[in-house]
């Protein structure tokens, strides 16, 4: 086993709480662990930890795992832990902020989720809407999986369901500035 | 009774037919919707995994438009409910917050128009009572179940319904002379972009979904999200395959089934826009309404 430096590591601890506190607003100490939030999780079946291993980490400071666990990709954002929690700790803010930490420090357990939400977004930024087919193929031609669900698109196509073009808003460029005023803030988009 | 509409990007693709629908049963319970000019996304569910500030300002413009107007919202996806209800809470919460977002969407929003997902709309501004007195042709023998996915009246504290076991929608449906079904699912997720971005993952939480929906007998499921929709139905055949299951359930958007309810031609409503056949089910009504007719 790995000799620990009790001292050094509580700090460290400390800090990493302080941080997660800071950018999601949940006080992360307040889980007494009872274990409600996975009882009623519909993805705990996939994750490789539990919403309540994930809490336990963040409260022991043990950061690094918690980043780089496939469950905070995993999270749904269903709230339905949060809905349940006795000591109304906002869970899945809790794995927002981690997901948000883990992309700003280049550790992605699910490359294709995050692949996914990045093309969307950048979807938005250029046209103020998502253009789903667009996102589809895009992610299709990046995630190495061309004719992923193509099955649907003649069907989709002919029932008016998607739209060849994107539909891009007039105001555009009010969008355009959102992304560029978040960026000014610090936002890594 | 006037709101602004935000109809968000799924509703005019995936989602049309519910736009179509919502559109056509507003008007014919006389509620005027107007659509926000050159709305963009609400950012749905990508940007509060990404940046926590990007996720309030691109909701915000929205409503920015909205206040302008002196209107509150009315939005039918439950996803894009969900974010605009999130940022309206959080800036009239806090003052700094207001400031940051005002800045950052170059407009004023000071959190007074309000996102109304549109379900709390017509059940709880213009009734129950009001829309059973406009019903023509009822959903006779209609046993329905209402799904109203995870994000629609959740957080609970914001929520217009209680968050475990909603009524609305199931009320809805009484007040259209369906049958409402209880089931334990109507607030389970369906798991939203896992079928695209990780189907092992989806598949198995839209398979629950669609066996509990079957086993309660219920001829179809209610919905008041695209993305549910889009995984209940669209996927339905293929989540089947997967699992040897033929469900043959059709779907329907709750403001369908009212406008069918409300006497409106069920392919002005956009059905044939479905993957699962819903022909039986309108058939049925029709029967039923053709011989209150001739009784």
């Amino acid at each position: 086993m790995e000799r620990i430096e009790l001292t050094a590591a509580w700090a460290k601890g400390q800090e990493v709480l302080a941080e997660v506190t800071k950018e999601s607003g949940v006080r992360a100490s307040k889980c007494y662990q009872c274990g409600k939030c996975s009882a009623g999780c519909p993805v705990a079946f996939a994750m490789d930890k539990t919403p309540r291993e994930i809490m336990r980490l963040v409260q022991l400071g043990l950061m690094d795992e918690a980043l780089q666990s496939h469950t905070i990709w995993l999270c749904a954002s269903c709230d339905t832990c949060s809905t349940r929690c006795p000591r109304e700790v906002d869970i899945a803010r809790v794995m927002e902020t981690l997901r948000i930490i883990a992309k700003r420090k280049g550790s992605v357990a699910e490359k294709k989720m995050d692949l996914f939400h990045d093309l969307f977004l950048k979807s938005v930024e250029n046209n103020g809407r998502v253009h789903e087919l667009g996102l589809i193929l895009g992610f299709n031609i990046y995630g190495m999986q061309p004719l992923k669900d193509a099955h649907f698109g003649p069907s989709m196509l002919l029932k008016g369901k998607l739209s060849p073009l994107p539909h891009t808003i007039k105001d555009n460029g009010e969008v355009k500035k959102i992304f560029a005023n978040v960026r000014k803030r610090g936002g890594k988009l | 009774m006037k709101y602004a509409y935000y109809p968000g990007c799924s509703l005019s693709s995936t989602g049309v037919e519910y736009d179509i629908s919502t559109k056509k049963v507003a008007k014919s319970l006389g509620i005027e919707l107007w659509e926000i000019p050159e709305w963009n996304c609400c950012g749905a569910s990508s940007a509060h995994l990404t940046d926590h500030l990007l996720a309030l300002a691109l909701p915000a413009r929205n409503l920015a438009i909205a206040e302008e107007k002196g209107l509150d919202v009315a939005i039918p996806c439950a996803a894009c409910y969900a974010r605009c209800k999130a940022t309206e809470v959080e800036v009239r919460n806090s003052k700094e917050m207001q400031e940051t977002i005002s800045a950052v969407i170059e407009r004023q929003y000071t959190g007074k128009s309000q996102a109304r997902a549109l379900l709390d709309v017509f059940v709880n501004d213009l009734g129950l009572e009001s829309i059973n007195t406009l019903v023509n042709k009822p959903l006779k023998d209609l046993k329905v179940v209402s799904y109203y996915g995870c994000l629609l009246v959740r957080p609970p504290k914001l929520g217009f319904d209680d968050a475990e076991d909603p009524q609305s929608m199931d009320k809805l449906i009484e007040a259209l002379g369906g049958t409402p079904v209880d089931w334990a699912f109507k607030t389970e997720c369906c798991g939203a972009a896992h079928a695209t971005t990780k189907s092992e993952v989806g598949f198995p939480m839209i398979e629950k979904i669609l066996t509990a929906a079957k086993e309660t007998g219920a001829d179809c499921i209610a919905t008041a999200c695209p993305l549910c929709m889009s995984n209940l139905d669209m996927r339905q055949t293929q989540v089947g395959a997967k699992y040897g299951q033929n469900y043959s359930l059709p779907v329907f958007y709750f403001t369908e089934l009212m406008g069918i309810a409300l006497g409106i031609n069920p392919q002005e409503l956009g059905i044939s826009k479905h993957f699962v056949d819903v022909s039986g089910i309108v058939k049925k009504l029709n029967e039923a309404a053709g011989r209150r007719d001739t009784a």
